[in-house]
């Protein structure tokens, strides 16, 4: 062994073995792991405390890994039937979604003199919830029985779905594309997406049957070989490896896609983990004070909004008070698919503001706190709008 | 009883239902074979006061406490309430004279007073078949008659 393989292994250990003790003390909190992944990356990328050189490249591929990662074991969490029913469900829930939370994010880009299309990308950061932190929350909170989680997780679903879109959208656009002239690239990869998902859709089932084995190392091979072909196919007709990996996931149903959870999990953590730091990594940690009042008034708009948009589903639905205000707040949280967002357009060259990983960062560490600390004071803070709604009943 | 169930995507399937007594109860099935057990919350009809995690032998051993009994004392009142009878899964085996006969040709009913009710075979079964359905050599006939009638038909199945 020679000289780069020590610092690779030291500083690889280092690091795993760091995001190991900062998941425990998260644990311990009761708060999602993201912020503290986020934070260890700030500390030692560049202008951190310690450059890290040899881990560098294997974080760069392992950040790519734990995006294909995260989108296929979310696919493989959902089958056709829950699609299409949380689509014809939720959709107008999801429509309100968009409106309430993406604005938000687009004005604010504006606002701040960044150009139409970085405004478009804070839009996508500020729209989508975490999947990953709301489903702990509600195992944790002991909500997953609840009336209004159905509504929380059908809009989830909704949100899934609507970046199957938006990330193909924002990957031709970022290839360089105006909006009008890109139109026809855009229309060819959504289209792409559409045809598969109805393929997926269709040949599912006879999929999974190929690639279903009793033997867990043969599954697992086949299924990440799988999935990694479609996202680099994805990828390569502008699609976004990420709905690759998402509409790859979909597909895979029944043993096979039993199996494959089971077997992906381990492996989702560990790259999903070096995913965020990757992404800190790459933010400049002087850059994030100027950040921080844009990203604290974009939060404090956004944990409102998705309030909105939980109370108005919940009770669109038929949710008493309690239930609306634990649905809005168990909404807040926004995290891996924010980042996911706002990595994939930071990496572009064509976008050129230097301000988006920064505010990303800032917005995504706040409400990764925020939104599970809301979701707890639920009760306290439906026992306001309880009260406040008395008086004027009983008023004359 | 009116059991709803809601699917929960991306988790499971939830039943619940709420008992003569007015209680809500529900399980909550997950995609990883885990069940929870809800009891809503009285005061507040969406939420749940407890959800207590069950793994599949909690599920098993709950299951049994709650239904086994229940089985056992419907068997019992089925046979109080027709004395006398009896019911049966005979098979046919290859050597049988009616291996490849019909349900006319055995004249069950005819010899023995026993109805044969429905067929299995392989992993499917046939209910109420008529004379014309003719039996394959491994078939399972389910038969039901009086207990001298169901030894006898036995016996002219084995042949």
């Amino acid at each position: 062994m020679d000289d780069h393989t020590a610092v690779l292994l030291l500083e690889l250990g280092g690091m795993l073995l760091g995001l190991g003790i900062l998941g425990r003390i998260a644990g311990r909190f009761g708060l999602s792991p993201i912020p503290l992944y986020l934070l260890a990356g700030l500390a030692f990328g560049e202008g951190g405390l310690l450059p890290l050189s040899a881990a560098q490249e294997f974080a760069e591929a392992g950040a790519e890994i734990g995006v294909v990662l995260l989108l296929l074991v979310l696919g493989l969490e959902y089958s056709a039937e829950e699609l299409a029913a949380g689509l014809r469900a939720g959709a107008p829930a999801g429509a309100v979604d968009l409106v309430l939370n993406f604005t938000p994010g687009l004005a604010a880009g504006l606002l701040l003199g960044w150009r139409p299309l970085a405004a478009l990308v804070l839009g996508g950061v500020t729209w989508i919830s975490s999947s990953g932190i709301v489903a702990k929350l509600l195992d944790d909170l002991g909500r997953i029985g609840n009336r209004e989680t159905p509504v929380v997780l059908s809009l989830l679903v909704i949100e899934d779905l609507a970046m199957a879109v938006y990330l193909p959208v924002l990957t031709v656009l970022l290839a360089g594309e105006s909006l009008v002239g890109g139109l026809l690239p855009i229309a060819g990869a959504v289209g792409a997406v559409g045809v598969v998902l109805l393929l997926a859709l269709r040949f599912g089932p006879a999929a999974s049957r190929l690639v279903f084995s009793p033997r867990d190392e043969v599954l697992l091979l086949k299924v990440l070989g799988l999935a990694f072909l479609v996202a680099g196919l994805a990828q390569a007709l502008q699609a976004s490896a990420a709905v690759g990996a998402f509409l790859a996931g979909i597909a895979l149903s029944g043993p096979a896609a039993h199996g494959a959870r089971a077997l992906l999990g381990p492996l989702r953590d560990l790259f999903a983990a070096v995913f965020f730091v990757f992404f800190g990594l790459q933010t400049d940690p002087a850059q994030l004070p100027p950040a921080l009042l844009p990203a604290a008034a974009l939060a404090c708009v956004t944990a409102a909004t998705k309030l909105a948009t939980g109370w108005w589903a919940a009770r669109r639905a038929g949710v008493g008070v309690r239930g609306r205000v634990r649905a809005g707040t168990e909404l807040v949280a926004r995290g891996e698919f924010s980042i996911v967002i706002a990595g994939l357009a930071a990496g572009a060259a064509t976008l050129r503001e230097p301000q988006l990983r920064p505010l990303a960062t800032a917005y995504v560490l706040l409400l990764a706190v925020l939104g599970p600390v809301l979701a707890r004071l639920a009760e306290p803070l439906a026992g306001l709008v309880r009260r406040r709604a008395a008086p004027a009943r009983t008023a004359p | 009883m009116d059991i709803q169930e809601t699917p929960l995507p991306g988790v499971g399937l939830r039943h619940e239902f709420t008992t003569a007594a007015g209680r809500q109860l529900g399980v909550v099935t997950h995609l990883t074979g885990r069940r929870d057990l809800l009891l809503f919350d009285p005061e507040d009809p969406d939420a749940c006061q407890d959800v207590i995690e069950l793994s599949d032998e909690d599920s098993d051993a709950l299951a049994e406490l709650l239904g086994a009994g229940r089985i056992a004392e419907r068997l019992g009142r089925l046979r109080q309430q027709v004395e006398g009878l009896a019911i049966d899964w005979l098979p046919i085996p290859p050597g049988s004279p009616f291996a490849t006969g019909t349900i006319g040709d055995t004249r069950a009913r005819t010899r023995t007073g026993v109805s044969i009710v429905a067929v299995l075979r392989g992993r499917s079964a046939i209910p109420a078949p008529g004379p014309e359905f003719r039996f394959e050599p491994g078939d399972t006939a389910v038969v039901v008659g009086t207990p001298e009638g169901v030894s006898a038909l036995a016996g002219i199945l084995r042949g």
